[in-house]
Protein backbone atom coordinates (compact mmCIF):
# COMPACT_ATOMS: atom_id res chain seq x y z
CA UNK A 1 0.00 0.00 0.00
CA UNK A 2 0.84 3.65 -0.91
CA UNK A 3 4.50 3.10 -2.30
CA UNK A 4 6.47 5.82 -2.54
CA UNK A 5 8.33 7.47 -5.40
CA UNK A 6 11.70 6.36 -4.82
CA UNK A 7 10.55 2.78 -3.64
CA UNK A 8 10.26 2.99 0.13
CA UNK A 9 7.67 1.63 1.10
CA UNK A 10 5.00 4.01 3.17
CA UNK A 11 2.16 3.11 5.80
CA UNK A 12 0.71 6.20 5.89
CA UNK A 13 -2.28 6.99 8.82
CA UNK A 14 -4.18 10.23 7.93
CA UNK A 15 -5.87 12.46 10.70
CA UNK A 16 -8.43 14.23 9.68
CA UNK A 17 -10.68 16.70 11.63
CA UNK A 18 -12.56 18.47 8.42
CA UNK A 19 -13.30 22.37 9.20
CA UNK A 20 -13.24 21.42 13.40
CA UNK A 21 -11.23 22.72 15.88
CA UNK A 22 -10.42 19.17 17.13
CA UNK A 23 -7.18 19.65 19.33
CA UNK A 24 -7.99 16.81 21.35
CA UNK A 25 -7.81 14.39 18.60
CA UNK A 26 -4.99 15.88 17.74
CA UNK A 27 -3.02 15.90 21.00
CA UNK A 28 -4.20 12.29 21.64
CA UNK A 29 -2.39 10.94 18.14
CA UNK A 30 0.87 12.85 19.03
CA UNK A 31 1.45 10.79 22.52
CA UNK A 32 4.54 8.83 22.83
CA UNK A 33 1.95 5.93 23.22
CA UNK A 34 -0.06 6.42 20.26
CA UNK A 35 2.95 6.73 18.19
CA UNK A 36 4.61 3.45 19.37
CA UNK A 37 1.33 1.53 18.98
CA UNK A 38 1.21 2.66 15.54
CA UNK A 39 4.76 1.48 14.85
CA UNK A 40 4.16 -1.91 16.48
CA UNK A 41 1.31 -2.41 13.98
CA UNK A 42 4.20 -1.33 10.87
CA UNK A 43 2.68 2.17 9.74
CA UNK A 44 6.15 4.59 9.22
CA UNK A 45 3.67 8.49 9.11
CA UNK A 46 2.02 10.15 10.41
CA UNK A 47 -0.14 12.65 8.58
CA UNK A 48 -2.65 15.20 10.44
CA UNK A 49 -4.98 17.34 8.92
CA UNK A 50 -5.25 19.72 11.62
CA UNK A 51 -8.01 22.33 10.87
CA UNK A 52 -9.00 25.01 12.85
CA UNK A 53 -7.42 23.96 16.18
CA UNK A 54 -5.04 25.95 17.11
CA UNK A 55 -2.34 23.09 19.12
CA UNK A 56 0.44 22.54 16.63
CA UNK A 57 1.70 19.34 16.46
CA UNK A 58 5.85 18.97 15.96
CA UNK A 59 6.97 17.60 12.57
CA UNK A 60 9.37 14.82 12.73
CA UNK A 61 11.40 13.02 9.82
CA UNK A 62 11.07 9.68 11.59
CA UNK A 63 14.97 9.63 10.78
CA UNK A 64 15.51 7.60 14.23
CA UNK A 65 13.72 4.76 13.27
CA UNK A 66 10.38 6.33 14.60
CA UNK A 67 7.48 7.45 13.09
CA UNK A 68 7.28 10.41 11.00
CA UNK A 69 5.04 13.01 11.77
CA UNK A 70 3.88 15.92 9.40
CA UNK A 71 0.41 18.01 9.86
CA UNK A 72 -0.89 20.86 7.45
CA UNK A 73 -4.23 23.18 8.18
CA UNK A 74 -6.30 22.80 5.17
CA UNK A 75 -5.91 21.41 1.66
CA UNK A 76 -8.49 21.00 -1.75
CA UNK A 77 -6.33 17.06 -2.08
CA UNK A 78 -8.13 15.35 1.19
CA UNK A 79 -9.34 13.17 -1.56
CA UNK A 80 -6.06 11.90 -2.58
CA UNK A 81 -4.33 11.98 0.99
CA UNK A 82 -7.50 9.69 1.92
CA UNK A 83 -6.66 7.13 -1.10
CA UNK A 84 -2.94 6.94 -0.13
CA UNK A 85 -3.79 6.25 3.75
CA UNK A 86 -3.81 2.66 5.23
CA UNK A 87 -5.69 3.82 8.08
CA UNK A 88 -7.78 7.01 8.11
CA UNK A 89 -8.75 8.63 11.95
CA UNK A 90 -11.51 10.78 11.60
CA UNK A 91 -13.86 13.20 13.37
CA UNK A 92 -17.24 12.31 13.15
CA UNK A 93 -18.78 14.47 10.48
CA UNK A 94 -20.68 12.42 8.28
CA UNK A 95 -19.04 13.83 4.75
CA UNK A 96 -15.50 12.46 6.25
CA UNK A 97 -16.83 8.93 7.14
CA UNK A 98 -18.69 8.36 4.27
CA UNK A 99 -15.55 9.68 1.86
CA UNK A 100 -13.44 7.16 3.35
CA UNK A 101 -15.80 4.41 3.83
CA UNK A 102 -16.34 4.70 -0.16
CA UNK A 103 -12.87 4.04 -0.53
CA UNK A 104 -12.60 0.93 1.62
CA UNK A 105 -10.06 2.30 4.01
CA UNK A 106 -9.97 1.27 7.86
CA UNK A 107 -11.07 4.21 9.63
CA UNK A 108 -11.27 5.06 13.51
CA UNK A 109 -13.99 7.91 14.18
CA UNK A 110 -12.90 9.72 17.44
CA UNK A 111 -15.88 12.32 18.63
CA UNK A 112 -15.45 15.55 19.81
CA UNK A 113 -17.10 15.59 23.15
CA UNK A 114 -16.60 19.31 23.55
CA UNK A 115 -19.43 19.58 20.80
CA UNK A 116 -22.35 21.10 22.07
CA UNK A 117 -24.86 19.44 20.06
CA UNK A 118 -23.08 16.10 19.69
CA UNK A 119 -25.59 14.55 17.37
CA UNK A 120 -22.26 12.96 15.47
CA UNK A 121 -21.99 10.11 17.86
CA UNK A 122 -24.87 8.63 17.06
CA UNK A 123 -23.77 8.11 13.43
CA UNK A 124 -20.20 7.13 14.33
CA UNK A 125 -22.35 4.62 17.05
CA UNK A 126 -24.69 2.91 14.42
CA UNK A 127 -21.79 2.33 11.59
CA UNK A 128 -19.32 1.17 15.15
CA UNK A 129 -22.03 -1.29 15.34
CA UNK A 130 -22.64 -2.91 12.10
CA UNK A 131 -18.48 -3.12 11.92
CA UNK A 132 -17.74 -0.75 9.37
CA UNK A 133 -15.76 1.58 11.46
CA UNK A 134 -14.17 1.81 15.03
CA UNK A 135 -15.48 4.34 17.20
CA UNK A 136 -13.26 6.01 19.96
CA UNK A 137 -12.98 9.25 22.52
CA UNK A 138 -10.26 10.87 22.29
CA UNK A 139 -9.43 9.17 25.54
CA UNK A 140 -9.82 5.46 24.74
CA UNK A 141 -7.72 5.91 20.94
CA UNK A 142 -5.11 4.18 22.51
CA UNK A 143 -7.28 1.44 23.65
CA UNK A 144 -8.87 1.11 20.50
CA UNK A 145 -5.56 1.30 18.27
CA UNK A 146 -3.57 -1.12 20.53
CA UNK A 147 -6.72 -3.65 20.15
CA UNK A 148 -7.88 -2.98 16.68
CA UNK A 149 -8.57 -5.97 14.25
CA UNK A 150 -8.85 -4.49 10.93
CA UNK A 151 -9.88 -7.80 9.64
CA UNK A 152 -12.75 -7.76 11.22
CA UNK A 153 -14.45 -4.55 9.54
CA UNK A 154 -17.05 -5.27 7.00
CA UNK A 155 -17.08 -3.33 3.73
CA UNK A 156 -19.49 -0.61 3.48
CA UNK A 157 -21.79 -0.92 0.29
CA UNK A 158 -22.67 2.89 -0.47
CA UNK A 159 -26.60 3.56 -0.83
CA UNK A 160 -28.62 5.40 -3.21
CA UNK A 161 -31.28 7.84 -3.79
CA UNK A 162 -33.40 5.81 -5.56
CA UNK A 163 -35.76 4.63 -3.61
CA UNK A 164 -36.94 8.45 -2.68
CA UNK A 165 -36.97 9.40 -5.79
CA UNK A 166 -39.46 6.89 -6.53
CA UNK A 167 -41.55 7.53 -3.25
CA UNK A 168 -41.42 11.13 -4.65
CA UNK A 169 -42.56 10.03 -8.37
CA UNK A 170 -45.40 8.41 -7.10
CA UNK A 171 -46.72 11.03 -4.61
CA UNK A 172 -46.31 13.43 -7.53
CA UNK A 173 -47.87 10.80 -9.99
CA UNK A 174 -45.00 10.87 -12.87
CA UNK A 175 -44.36 7.51 -14.12
CA UNK A 176 -40.71 5.79 -12.84
CA UNK A 177 -39.29 5.29 -16.13
CA UNK B 1 -73.25 48.76 22.46
CA UNK B 2 -73.78 45.15 23.25
CA UNK B 3 -74.38 44.24 19.98
CA UNK B 4 -71.64 45.27 18.95
CA UNK B 5 -69.66 43.46 21.54
CA UNK B 6 -71.71 40.18 20.34
CA UNK B 7 -70.74 41.09 16.54
CA UNK B 8 -67.04 41.29 17.34
CA UNK B 9 -67.19 38.19 19.54
CA UNK B 10 -69.12 36.29 16.40
CA UNK B 11 -67.06 38.01 13.77
CA UNK B 12 -63.17 36.60 15.75
CA UNK B 13 -65.37 33.27 16.01
CA UNK B 14 -66.11 32.89 12.49
CA UNK B 15 -63.06 33.98 10.77
CA UNK B 16 -60.79 31.94 13.83
CA UNK B 17 -62.97 28.74 12.24
CA UNK B 18 -62.28 29.52 9.04
CA UNK B 19 -58.60 29.76 9.40
CA UNK B 20 -58.73 26.59 11.86
CA UNK B 21 -60.51 24.96 9.01
CA UNK B 22 -58.18 25.83 6.80
CA UNK B 23 -54.65 24.53 7.80
CA UNK B 24 -55.97 21.19 9.11
CA UNK B 25 -57.45 20.95 5.32
CA UNK B 26 -54.04 22.10 4.27
CA UNK B 27 -52.37 19.65 6.65
CA UNK B 28 -54.98 16.83 5.47
CA UNK B 29 -54.52 17.50 1.69
CA UNK B 30 -50.23 17.19 1.85
CA UNK B 31 -50.59 14.14 3.41
CA UNK B 32 -51.93 12.60 0.22
CA UNK B 33 -50.34 11.97 -3.27
CA UNK B 34 -51.46 14.09 -5.76
CA UNK B 35 -53.58 13.18 -8.56
CA UNK B 36 -53.26 16.16 -11.30
CA UNK B 37 -49.33 16.83 -12.07
CA UNK B 38 -49.42 13.93 -13.92
CA UNK B 39 -46.75 14.29 -17.01
CA UNK B 40 -46.09 17.84 -16.68
CA UNK B 41 -43.11 19.55 -15.46
CA UNK B 42 -42.43 20.94 -11.83
CA UNK B 43 -40.68 24.00 -10.76
CA UNK B 44 -38.19 22.37 -8.00
CA UNK B 45 -36.58 24.36 -5.46
CA UNK B 46 -33.44 22.45 -3.80
CA UNK B 47 -32.14 23.52 -0.49
CA UNK B 48 -28.74 22.74 0.46
CA UNK B 49 -26.67 22.67 3.39
CA UNK B 50 -23.14 22.99 4.37
CA UNK B 51 -20.90 19.83 4.28
CA UNK B 52 -22.40 16.38 4.73
CA UNK B 53 -26.55 17.76 3.87
CA UNK B 54 -25.34 18.86 0.31
CA UNK B 55 -23.41 15.30 -0.60
CA UNK B 56 -26.67 13.81 0.31
CA UNK B 57 -29.02 16.35 -1.11
CA UNK B 58 -27.03 16.05 -4.66
CA UNK B 59 -27.45 12.39 -4.78
CA UNK B 60 -31.18 12.59 -4.75
CA UNK B 61 -31.03 15.23 -7.19
CA UNK B 62 -28.53 12.79 -9.68
CA UNK B 63 -31.36 10.21 -9.57
CA UNK B 64 -34.00 12.82 -10.31
CA UNK B 65 -35.90 12.47 -13.48
CA UNK B 66 -34.42 16.03 -15.33
CA UNK B 67 -36.78 16.66 -17.55
CA UNK B 68 -39.46 16.34 -15.01
CA UNK B 69 -38.42 18.31 -12.29
CA UNK B 70 -37.66 21.43 -14.18
CA UNK B 71 -36.18 24.30 -13.22
CA UNK B 72 -34.33 23.57 -10.74
CA UNK B 73 -33.44 26.41 -8.35
CA UNK B 74 -30.59 25.79 -5.66
CA UNK B 75 -30.54 27.55 -2.33
CA UNK B 76 -27.92 28.03 -0.32
CA UNK B 77 -26.86 29.94 2.35
CA UNK B 78 -24.75 33.21 2.08
CA UNK B 79 -22.07 32.42 4.08
CA UNK B 80 -21.68 28.79 2.52
CA UNK B 81 -19.88 29.18 -0.96
CA UNK B 82 -19.13 25.36 -1.08
CA UNK B 83 -22.96 24.01 -1.81
CA UNK B 84 -23.47 26.33 -4.72
CA UNK B 85 -20.09 25.23 -6.73
CA UNK B 86 -21.02 21.74 -6.59
CA UNK B 87 -24.30 22.01 -7.69
CA UNK B 88 -23.53 23.96 -10.31
CA UNK B 89 -20.90 21.01 -11.00
CA UNK B 90 -23.45 18.92 -11.00
CA UNK B 91 -25.91 20.53 -13.90
CA UNK B 92 -22.74 20.91 -15.59
CA UNK B 93 -22.15 17.09 -15.76
CA UNK B 94 -25.66 16.64 -16.74
CA UNK B 95 -25.07 19.58 -19.75
CA UNK B 96 -21.95 17.25 -20.83
CA UNK B 97 -24.05 14.02 -20.65
CA UNK B 98 -26.68 15.69 -22.97
CA UNK B 99 -23.66 17.05 -25.14
CA UNK B 100 -25.21 20.34 -26.12
CA UNK B 101 -22.17 22.28 -24.38
CA UNK B 102 -23.71 25.23 -22.27
CA UNK B 103 -24.74 24.72 -18.61
CA UNK B 104 -28.79 24.02 -18.89
CA UNK B 105 -30.96 27.16 -18.27
CA UNK B 106 -32.82 25.11 -16.34
CA UNK B 107 -30.84 25.55 -13.32
CA UNK B 108 -30.62 28.79 -11.23
CA UNK B 109 -28.35 29.18 -7.96
CA UNK B 110 -29.84 31.76 -4.91
CA UNK B 111 -28.39 32.66 -1.73
CA UNK B 112 -30.37 33.04 0.98
CA UNK B 113 -29.57 35.10 4.15
CA UNK B 114 -28.94 32.68 7.24
CA UNK B 115 -30.77 32.95 9.96
CA UNK B 116 -28.23 31.40 13.10
CA UNK B 117 -24.50 31.00 12.76
CA UNK B 118 -22.71 28.39 14.96
CA UNK B 119 -22.55 29.62 18.68
CA UNK B 120 -24.23 32.52 17.57
CA UNK B 121 -25.90 34.21 20.87
CA UNK B 122 -29.86 33.44 21.22
CA UNK B 123 -31.25 36.96 21.95
CA UNK B 124 -28.97 38.18 18.64
CA UNK B 125 -30.55 35.00 16.87
CA UNK B 126 -34.14 36.91 17.07
CA UNK B 127 -33.32 39.37 15.58
CA UNK B 128 -31.10 37.39 12.51
CA UNK B 129 -34.03 34.74 12.51
CA UNK B 130 -36.34 37.41 11.89
CA UNK B 131 -34.27 39.25 8.51
CA UNK B 132 -33.73 35.65 7.40
CA UNK B 133 -37.66 35.18 7.32
CA UNK B 134 -38.82 38.23 5.75
CA UNK B 135 -35.65 37.00 2.80
CA UNK B 136 -37.31 33.73 2.87
CA UNK B 137 -40.40 35.18 1.96
CA UNK B 138 -39.01 37.55 -0.60
CA UNK B 139 -37.18 34.78 -2.17
CA UNK B 140 -40.47 32.53 -2.22
CA UNK B 141 -42.32 35.32 -3.55
CA UNK B 142 -39.87 35.58 -6.65
CA UNK B 143 -39.81 31.63 -7.06
CA UNK B 144 -42.88 30.09 -5.96
CA UNK B 145 -41.83 26.56 -6.09
CA UNK B 146 -44.27 23.90 -7.31
CA UNK B 147 -41.41 21.13 -5.17
CA UNK B 148 -39.32 21.50 -2.24
CA UNK B 149 -36.51 19.36 -1.21
CA UNK B 150 -34.78 20.25 1.84
CA UNK B 151 -32.65 17.77 4.34
CA UNK B 152 -32.23 19.80 7.32
CA UNK B 153 -30.02 22.58 7.48
CA UNK B 154 -31.42 25.43 9.20
CA UNK B 155 -31.61 27.40 6.25
CA UNK B 156 -34.86 25.14 5.36
CA UNK B 157 -37.25 26.45 8.13
CA UNK B 158 -38.28 30.10 7.20
CA UNK B 159 -38.48 28.58 3.16
CA UNK B 160 -40.80 25.67 4.56
CA UNK B 161 -43.07 28.22 7.01
CA UNK B 162 -42.80 30.38 3.67
CA UNK B 163 -44.62 27.77 1.53
CA UNK B 164 -46.90 26.46 4.12
CA UNK B 165 -48.43 29.76 4.56
CA UNK B 166 -48.76 30.51 0.28
CA UNK B 167 -50.33 26.94 0.48
CA UNK B 168 -52.76 28.10 3.32
CA UNK B 169 -53.86 31.61 1.91
CA UNK B 170 -53.64 29.99 -1.19
CA UNK B 171 -51.30 31.63 -3.34
CA UNK B 172 -49.36 28.67 -4.43
CA UNK B 173 -50.39 24.94 -3.99
CA UNK B 174 -46.41 23.05 -3.59
CA UNK B 175 -44.94 19.39 -2.08
CA UNK B 176 -42.60 19.96 0.66
CA UNK B 177 -40.26 16.70 0.34
CA UNK B 178 -38.13 16.79 3.78
CA UNK B 179 -35.44 13.47 3.81
CA UNK B 180 -33.59 13.55 7.61
CA UNK B 181 -30.11 13.90 7.18
CA UNK B 182 -28.11 10.30 7.90
CA UNK B 183 -26.43 12.04 10.54
CA UNK B 184 -29.44 11.03 12.54
CA UNK B 185 -29.85 7.69 13.46
CA UNK B 186 -31.92 8.20 16.89
CA UNK B 187 -33.60 11.42 16.88
CA UNK B 188 -34.86 14.03 14.02
CA UNK B 189 -32.81 17.62 13.93
CA UNK B 190 -34.70 20.53 15.42
CA UNK B 191 -35.45 21.18 11.69
CA UNK B 192 -36.45 17.57 11.00
CA UNK B 193 -39.40 17.59 14.29
CA UNK B 194 -40.66 21.32 13.57
CA UNK B 195 -41.52 20.12 10.10
CA UNK B 196 -42.41 16.64 11.47
CA UNK B 197 -44.37 18.04 14.05
CA UNK B 198 -46.06 20.70 12.42
CA UNK B 199 -46.90 18.31 9.53
CA UNK B 200 -44.81 20.93 7.30
CA UNK B 201 -43.15 18.29 5.62
CA UNK B 202 -45.81 16.35 2.77
CA UNK B 203 -42.98 13.34 2.82
CA UNK B 204 -40.92 12.89 5.42
CA UNK B 205 -37.80 10.34 4.84
CA UNK B 206 -35.41 8.54 7.51
CA UNK B 207 -32.31 7.07 6.38
CA UNK B 208 -32.31 4.70 9.62
CA UNK B 209 -34.96 2.17 10.51
CA UNK B 210 -34.96 2.75 13.87
CA UNK B 211 -35.84 6.89 13.13
CA UNK B 212 -38.85 5.33 11.51
CA UNK B 213 -40.37 3.44 14.35
CA UNK B 214 -39.58 6.43 16.49
CA UNK B 215 -41.72 8.95 14.16
CA UNK B 216 -44.28 6.74 12.43
CA UNK B 217 -45.77 9.39 9.31
CA UNK B 218 -42.20 8.81 8.14
CA UNK B 219 -40.87 6.51 5.09
CA UNK B 220 -37.77 4.51 5.91
CA UNK B 221 -35.45 4.82 2.66
CA UNK B 222 -32.07 3.76 3.59
CA UNK B 223 -29.18 5.44 3.15
CA UNK B 224 -28.35 7.86 0.81
CA UNK B 225 -24.77 8.00 0.81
Amino acid sequence: MGDDDDGQSKNVVFVTVGTTCFDALVRAVETPEIKQELLNRGYTDLLIQMGRGSYTPTKCGGEDGGLAVDYFTFSSSIAQHLKSASLVISHAGSGSIFETLRLGKPLIVVVNEDLMDNHQSELAEELAERKHLLYARPQSLHQTISTMNLESLIPYHPGDATPVAKLINKYLGFPDD
Amino acid sequence: MMMVFTFAITLTVVVFTVIVTRIIYVMRKSSKPLSKIGSQSVSTLIVLGSGGHTAEMLNLVAVLQKDKFTPRIYIAASTDNMSLQKASALEASLVDERDDGMISKDAQFMQIYRSREVGQSYLTSIWTTLIAIIHALWLMIKIRPQVILCNGPGTCVPLCLTTFFFKVVGIRWSSIFYVESIARVRRLSLSGLLLYKLRIADQFFVQWPQLQREYPRTHYVGCLM
